[in-house]
């Protein structure tokens, strides 16, 4: 027995609103983070992310009220990204409720920002988002870079060597987009979620492309993954974290029930 | 209505803990502060702590925490976590060797490169989810706490400790440890449980009915 894989629903939050349709039936304001955010966890999510899409940094403030009303009543740990470009900007999650922050464009301008913040703040909070597109072409060898901007802006940059960077400079954790397979319900780019997965000490969290159960345990059985994130199966109310839990655990994967 | 201070030395995510006190209690003062006299007058207390052993070891003896902690462990029930609990012990490993508290005996030290569990299976570092906690000892602090509960870890070094009848619970990733301490009024975790959802938030409900005796 040890440590189970992880779980963790994500919200796409703008302005202080979950966007990209969260539908509970049973929920009075789908739009309410926090309202959403009790819900998985009564669910039993083992984590929440937040990816904050806000546009401007004036609205940015938004985000930190959001967290701090989800940390006063959910007591599972809390992710939030997007935005992070300064140290005072990790502090204020911090200090919100926050336990990790997620740092992905802000790493690539300026690498030391995650060495800075890792010494400043402790690894165990500092999550290097990567969002990662195949290059390669057919009968080539495997070739993934990085993408920042929401995936509209190549960077030149090997995903691989990357995330070993980041390590090597304070990240303690991986989250892991396929840029590839977001959004497509195919499942996971999993053997870019295994080279990064492999190539890493921390624990990396596979992101990008789940539409069905058992591609969350093909996350973690073929992609070497420590955690699995999901966004779309859990909103729409196809399948709760419960039942993702229990098909995790008859495929022999440890999960916390 | 009895009081809980919160020691504040500048390190970790104090709004998180003193929340879950509050959502754990029934109508307790929760005192967020490393005032000397404000602590020194509590009921209970409480040293929290996430980040590097060198800042808090550092801002612990800047603030004079480390007095007021050895004054309040003579009498009240003292809860740490995490680093707070590392903090206990004599020395620990990260940073290149840092001393502590030297409260309770024992050493803190890396889960290594290259980890690996009874069959072989590369694991990770930082050791971070929900792992089992193991119960070793009786004490009102698991009072309504299965035995193996999971609770919620996020940390690279981890507490060995030198006295078997310090330990009240053992945690296993690649190399079993102490999740939890107890002497007399003193009570560690290595875990968050302002981070493990109910049986977290049943911990710090004991906490706030302990007596201090075991």
């Amino acid at each position: 027995m040890g440590v189970a894989k992880r779980i963790i629903p994500c919200l796409d939050v703008d302005n202080g609103r979950v966007v990209k349709g969260v539908q509970f039936v049973d929920i009075r304001d789908a739009g309410d983070p926090v309202e959403i955010a009790k819900r998985y966890d009564e669910q039993g999510a083992d984590e929440i992310t937040f990816l904050d899409i806000t546009a401007t940094a004036h609205d940015r403030d938004t985000i930190v009220h959001v967290v701090e009303q989800v940390a006063d009543q959910v007591f599972i740990p809390l992710t939030v990204g997007g935005g992070i470009r300064e140290l005072s900007d990790i502090r204020r999650m911090l200090n919100a409720g926050a336990d990790k922050v997620g740092i992905n464009s802000a790493a690539v301008k300026r690498p030391e920002f995650v060495k800075e913040a890792a010494e400043k703040f402790g690894s165990q909070c500092i999550v290097v988002a990567i969002d990662a597109k195949r290059v390669n072409g057919e009968g080539e060898p495997d070739k993934w870079e990085i993408f920042t901007h929401g995936g509209r802006q190549g960077t030149g940059i090997d995903a691989v060597e990357w995330a070993i960077k980041m390590v090597n400079y304070g990240a303690g954790e991986i989250l892991l987009t396929s840029m590839d397979r977001d959004g497509t319900k195919v499942g996971f780019d999993l053997d870019l979620t295994r080279a990064i997965s492999d190539a890493v000490p921390v624990p990396v969290i596979a992101s990008g492309g789940v539409g069905e159960l058992k591609h969350l345990v093909e996350g973690v059985t073929e992609g070497h993954a420590e955690a699995v994130l999901a966004a779309s199966i859990f909103h729409f109310g196809e399948y709760t974290v419960q039942q993702a839990k229990e098909v995790m655990r008859d495929a022999g994967l440890e999960v916390r029930l | 209505m009895s009081s809980v201070a919160v020691i504040d030395y500048g390190m970790g995510n104090l709004h998180s803990v003193a929340k879950a006190l509050e959502h754990a209690g029934s109508g307790e003062t929760i005192i967020v502060t490393h005032d000397a006299a404000k602590i020194l007058a509590a009921d209970r207390v409480v040293l929290p702590g996430v980040g590097a052993i060198r800042d808090c070891m550092h801002e612990i003896r800047r603030l004079g925490v480390d007095e007021v902690v050895r004054e309040v462990i003579k009498t009240k029930p003292f809860l740490g976590v995490c680093v707070g609990m590392q903090a206990l012990m004599g020395e620990s490993e990260e940073n290149g060797g840092i001393a502590c508290l030297d409260l309770l005996p024992g050493k803190v030290r890396f889960f290594g490169d290259n980890l690996k569990n009874s069959n072989g299976d590369a694991l990770k570092v930082p050791h971070m989810g929900w792992n089992q906690v193991h119960q070793v000892s009786e004490h009102p602090l698991w009072q309504g706490i299965e035995q193996d509960e999971r609770f919620y870890f996020v940390h690279s070094y981890y507490v060995e400790s030198a006295q078997q009848s310090d330990i009240a619970a053992t945690c296993t990733h690649g190399v079993e440890f102490s999740a939890a301490l107890h002497r007399d009024n003193i009570f560690a975790a290595q875990f968050h449980p302002e981070k493990s959802q109910h049986a977290g938030l049943q911990l710090y409900r004991n906490f706030l009915n302990w007596n201090g005796e075991s």
